[in-house]
């Protein structure tokens, strides 16, 4: 199990390297996401309950289970940061959190517009609704960190210990969500109440949809480390002429 | 033993000190906290039948928001004459520093809830003698003590110090906030349904883990 963990990170990180991989990523996740249109809106069958509302689901819940995919990864890469020292490692936490920040924002969305028809209402205190919530709250935190930091090794530290303490804070919050929940009892169904049934079809197109974007979510995280690489070139190269051209 | 905790106690005593001679960070907190209840008063209306559900939320927005001012100050005041690398550079582990300035946050924040506390109960109607509720704010305060130094500790290095501390801290102790309003519901005879012997362990446990994490991260934020 660390193996395998290990073994992606690394091979994210290689693929953010390589120029090569990145646009065979492009291309595959764009071919996957047309394909997953068309499954989830043609293929997939209409909910007998919840009507077509419901294909908001296959776009929903893997792009929610993604951020929290992301925000792992910010965690892990934090931790070996901090160990390593190493910038690639802080470049992945920052890819990582930045599309964590976009999924989860679009989750929070799609969430908002699903809970309108099915709950009838556009919000509620529901624990899983409020941790995302709070999630976003800690990585839009974490992203200002970096932008506010006096200096790069700074902000570079100070993002890591964000990534680590929000992330190790999240299953408190769970729980303290669902506890203090249990005072009002919830006068609605929770998203995956329905979760029995779900016929074969539907099953197979959410895995779909997983992979889908699963590879997508792999392509920004690599394409924004490499624009991530070049930045920093970019500044070194900048630093130098400033510093040939002083001597001169 | 004692040469791990006398730099704490050492610590401790300076700011104490610096407390007791300038004596502008307890006053200017403590007003800010009644004024938030006082402004929560007149925004809810709060009627007598509504104590119980209402008087333990006013009680630690006020608490919360109070400690988040003081936490401010706490690495502003380190800060001013160059005083936080004067400390740095002491022969004392950062785990000592780390704690030293949270034991003093800490015992600052207590005092100031401890003076409020009976103000508060005047003002808003509810018994404060409960050994739930003595037992909630200490848990409470040391995780608000513990997470905001360490929050403090970076914010005082960015550009916008004031209002990055919030940001970092609210989410991330949010649940000690839920946890000690539900307790301090049931202190002043409100009901919940999970009762206390899930909150308290849950700050127990909130306090634990990051008085384990903290000082760790807190000597790699420090390092330079």
């Amino acid at each position: 199990m660390r193996t395998i963990v290990w073994a992606s990170l690394d091979t994210l990180i290689a693929i953010g390297g390589n120029y090569r991989a990145r646009h065979v990523l492009l291309v595959l996740a764009g071919l996957l996401m047309l394909a997953d249109l068309y499954l989830m809106l043609m293929v997939a069958p209409t909910d007998s309950v919840l009507g077509q509302v419901q294909r908001i689901f296959y776009f929903h819940v893997p792009i929610a289970v993604m951020s929290f995919l992301a925000f792992f990864v910010v965690f892990l890469a934090s931790v070996v940061f901090l160990v390593r020292r190493s910038p690639v490692w802080d470049r992945l936490a920052h890819a990582s959190a930045e599309v964590g920040v976009v999924f989860v924002t679009l989750a929070l969305i799609t969430g908002v517009i699903w809970a309108r028809p099915i709950w009838n209402t556009w919000w509620t205190w529901e624990p899983r609704l409020t941790t995302t919530l709070i999630l976003w709250l800690i990585y839009v935190a974490y992203l200002m960190i970096r932008s506010y930091a006096p200096s790069r090794p700074q902000a570079q530290i100070y993002a890591a210990v964000v990534g680590i303490v929000g992330f190790v804070d999240v299953p408190i919050v769970y729980y303290s969500v669902i506890w203090w929940r249990s005072i009002h009892p919830s006068p609605v169904v929770g998203p995956l109440a329905g979760d029995g049934a779900l016929n074969s079809t539907m099953f197979a197109v959410l895995l779909f949809s997983f992979l889908t974007f699963l590879v997508f979510f792999t392509y920004l995280v690599a394409e924004r480390m490499a624009i991530m690489d070049s930045e920093d070139r970019l500044r070194q190269v900048r630093l130098s002429l400033r510093r040939s051209q002083g001597q001169t | 033993m004692t040469a791990f905790f006398q730099p704490i106690l050492v610590l401790l005593w300076k700011d104490i000190l610096l407390e007791v001679r300038s004596k502008d960070l307890v006053i200017s907190v403590g007003v800010f906290g009644l004024l938030v209840a006082v402004i929560f008063n007149f925004a809810l209306n709060v009627s007598p039948q509504q104590i119980t559900s209402l008087a333990p939320g006013i009680l630690w927005v006020a608490y919360s928001f109070a400690g988040v001012l003081a936490m401010n100050r706490t690495f502003m005041r380190e800060r001013e004459q160059g005083g936080l690398e004067g400390l740095l550079l002491t022969p004392v582990s950062r785990d000592a520093i780390f704690l030293g300035k949270a034991m003093a946050s800490f015992s600052f924040m207590l005092l100031v809830e401890v003076v409020l506390l009976p103000v508060f109960a005047v003002l808003l109607g509810f018994s404060i003698l409960s050994w739930t509720l003595a037992v909630t704010i200490v848990l409470a305060t040391l995780g608000f003590a513990v997470v905001g130094t360490l929050f403090s500790a970076i914010a005082v290095q960015t550009r916008s110090r004031e209002l990055m501390l919030p940001v970092l801290f609210f989410p991330v102790i949010l649940p000690v906030i839920i946890g000690a309003v539900q307790l301090t519901t049931v202190a002043v005879g409100g009901e919940i349904s999970v009762g206390l012997n899930r909150w308290l362990p849950l700050l127990g446990i909130f306090d634990a883990l990051f008085l384990v994490i903290c000082p760790w991260v807190f000597s790699v934020v420090t390092e330079e």
